[in-house]
């Protein structure tokens, strides 16, 4: 028994000195996730419930914290419009409300976002890299990347390359959100993993290390494209990896869940599940976003209801 | 060997679904000292739930044809027909005599058939083609109103039900029913009916617990397009009808003491919950050659 334990001690002390010297990320190698304690814990905050004034506060943050997306194929210049427009006027019957973080389009449609938002304080944020597949050449995706931060885009949401991840090319994977990271130059990177073809929390999180590792701002699960999008579990297991980051070095890194968030119960179990496993540092627009379309309408239309006591109608917000 | 009897919890059905009150409340009503059942004692929270069922099943069911509509209800009658037997038992235990009871299971089955039919008479009935003064073709016709907040009569308790619903989403409405509080157990059975004929989930929820609770939530409810109210509780109308005005809702207040008679089986009471359209199509007139339809 000793002897085979020693062997393996020594196996592994190996491995990680190989390791140590061809990339920079495999310092600290992933731990494997505990599925069972992530979906117990999960199970915890879903049978919560939030009341009165602080339902009232988390429904108003989390209207804070909305990227406003639309990412179709028929999108055109004025359903773009019609977007930053809702952005900004969420809801005039209501005073008082605060605004979305962002609007989230193709770079072809930053140049007329940015217009429609001069002065307002809303950000806009594009997807880039051939996006939601990921797949194309580098050069492809830096002109992709270039398109949208010449046109004035803050944030760039990036994709993965899936496949090379599957491949165990970690670090080709890492040298692309790297070499992005570079040529968004002041724009802040999200780096969107696409849980959903990952396959097993393991993944989840060796990704997430690997998008921190290489200098992204944001890690974000979803395209939207994909289901399943985001989930409770899957963020839970990209928020321990922002935690062990940052207490190693400091660096605090920003959290976007996406794609399948479309209620109001759901947004405040995300605001709480950030709560507790990062702290309140982490609870403003600057680190975490909410990427969704049609969440806005039903976090004002709580909101109303809050105010109000009557519950609403769809019939009387706009549509986007 | 005594047994324990086993009282019968009666869910509510929202959505197709029979889930228990999100507030885990019961009553137990009674029959004299007999108890009746465990009843959920719905939340504004199950009334909310059932609303957004009602609204996602609108468009399905009022985008059904009418043919298709009156199929579905002429399958409810044979449903009711063929659990005749439980029906008739749970109206006994309410208080019901064993005549009372046939004569009323016998009679809803009837009124689903009546309306049955005028699924696909009714627009004809009350539509209309109007002379106008210009050139244009002028035609008015009925659309369902949308969702539907039904208060059933306390008495009656199944007729009342079903004389209540069944106008209502003949012509392609989705409603919410409060059922009767103190007799509830064939509102429950009836929704066991409704789940096992063609029925579209959505298109009728139905609730247990007190009016009292529930009735300024089924009147504010900005998702809710219409109430129809039976009873004669002066306060709680005053109350329904002042709430009902934020969206302009379509208010039907109904005393349901003569529930038997022929007056009930009426297309206006489809009519109460629709809503005229008024089209102006222009049409081209060529020298002297008369109106182009």
């Amino acid at each position: 028994m000793l002897p085979t334990l020693l062997f393996s001690l020594n196996l592994e002390f190996n491995f990680f000195r190989m390791i140590k010297k061809t990339t920079v990320y495999l310092n600290n190698p992933s731990p494997s996730v505990d599925q069972v304690g992530i979906i117990d814990r999960i199970d915890r905050i879903t049978s919560r419930s939030i009341k009165d004034e602080t339902k009232l506060q988390g429904l108003k943050l989390a209207l804070n914290m909305v990227d406003l997306t639309t990412l179709e194929g028929a999108d055109t210049e004025n359903k773009v419009r019609q977007l930053c427009n809702k952005a900004q006027h969420l809801h005039d019957a209501y005073p008082g409300l605060p605004t979305v973080a962002a609007v989230c389009v193709y770079p072809n449609f930053v140049k007329t976002a940015k217009q429609c938002l001069q002065g307002s304080g809303i950000n806009v944020a594009s997807v880039a890299t051939a996006f939601p597949s990921g797949q194309s050449s580098l050069e492809v995706k830096l002109l992709d990347v270039k398109i949208a931060t010449d046109a004035g885009a803050e944030e760039i949401d990036m994709v993965i390359s899936r496949g090379k991840f599957h491949e165990g090319e970690y670090n080709f994977v890492f040298d692309e959100i790297a070499t992005i990271k570079e040529a968004c130059g002041k724009s802040r990177l999200k780096v969107i993993l696409e849980t959903g073809e990952l396959g097993s929390f393991d993944k989840v999180r060796k990704a997430s290390d690997i998008a921190i590792e290489a200098g992204a701002d944001f890690i974000k699960t979803s395209t939207g494209k994909i289901s399943p999008a985001a989930t409770l579990p899957v963020t839970l297991v990209m928020l321990e990896a922002i935690k062990d980051h940052y207490y190693r070095t400091g660096i605090q890194v920003g959290m976007k869940p996406a794609g399948g968030i479309s209620n109001s119960k759901l947004a405040l179990q995300y605001l709480l599940l950030v709560k507790e496993t990062l702290g309140k540092d982490w609870l403003t627009n600057q680190w975490f976003r909410f990427g969704a379309s049609s969440l806005a309408n039903d976090l004002l239309m709580q909101i109303v209801k809050q105010q109000t006591g009557v519950y609403q109608s769809k019939d009387y917000f706009s549509k986007d | 060997m005594s047994r324990l009897e086993i009282l019968k919890t009666y869910k509510i059905y929202i959505g197709g679904k029979f889930p228990r009150t999100e507030s885990g409340r019961f009553y137990t009503p009674k029959n004299g000292t007999t108890p009746l059942g465990n009843i959920c004692l719905s939340s504004r929270k199950d009334f909310r739930n059932a609303v957004v069922a009602a609204r996602g099943a609108f468009d399905g069911w009022s985008g059904a044809t009418a043919y298709n509509r009156s199929q579905v209800l002429y399958r409810i009658a044979e449903m009711l027909e063929g659990r005749k037997a439980q029906f008739m038992d749970e109206l006994m235990q309410q208080g019901s005599t064993k005549g009372a009871a046939e004569k009323e299971v016998h009679a809803s089955i009837d009124r689903i058939i009546y309306y049955a039919g005028w699924c696909d008479k009714y627009t004809q009935l009350f539509s209309a083609v109007n002379p106008v003064a210009t050139s244009h073709f002028n035609f008015t016709v009925p659309e369902p109103t949308g969702v539907v907040s039904v208060f059933a009569p306390e008495e009656n308790s199944l007729i009342g039900l079903i004389s209540t619903i069944i106008p209502v989403i003949a012509s392609g409405n989705t409603c919410v029913v409060l059922a009767s509080e103190n007799k509830p157990l064939c509102a429950i059975t009836f929704a066991e009916v409704i789940n096992s004929s063609d029925v579209p989930g959505g298109v009728i929820n139905i609730l247990t617990g007190t009016r009292k609770e529930l009735h300024s939530h089924m009147a504010s409810h900005m998702d809710v397009n219409a109430l129809f109210y039976t009873g004669n509780d002066k306060k709680e109308i005053l109350e329904i009808k002042k709430l009902a005005v934020d969206n302009l809702k379509r208010v039907v207040v109904k005393d349901f003491v003569t529930i038997y008679s022929a007056e009930h089986d009426s297309p206006y009471y489809i009519e109460d919950f629709v809503e005229m359209k008024t089209t102006w199509h222009p049409i081209e007139k060529i020298g002297a050659a008369g109106s182009g339809y």
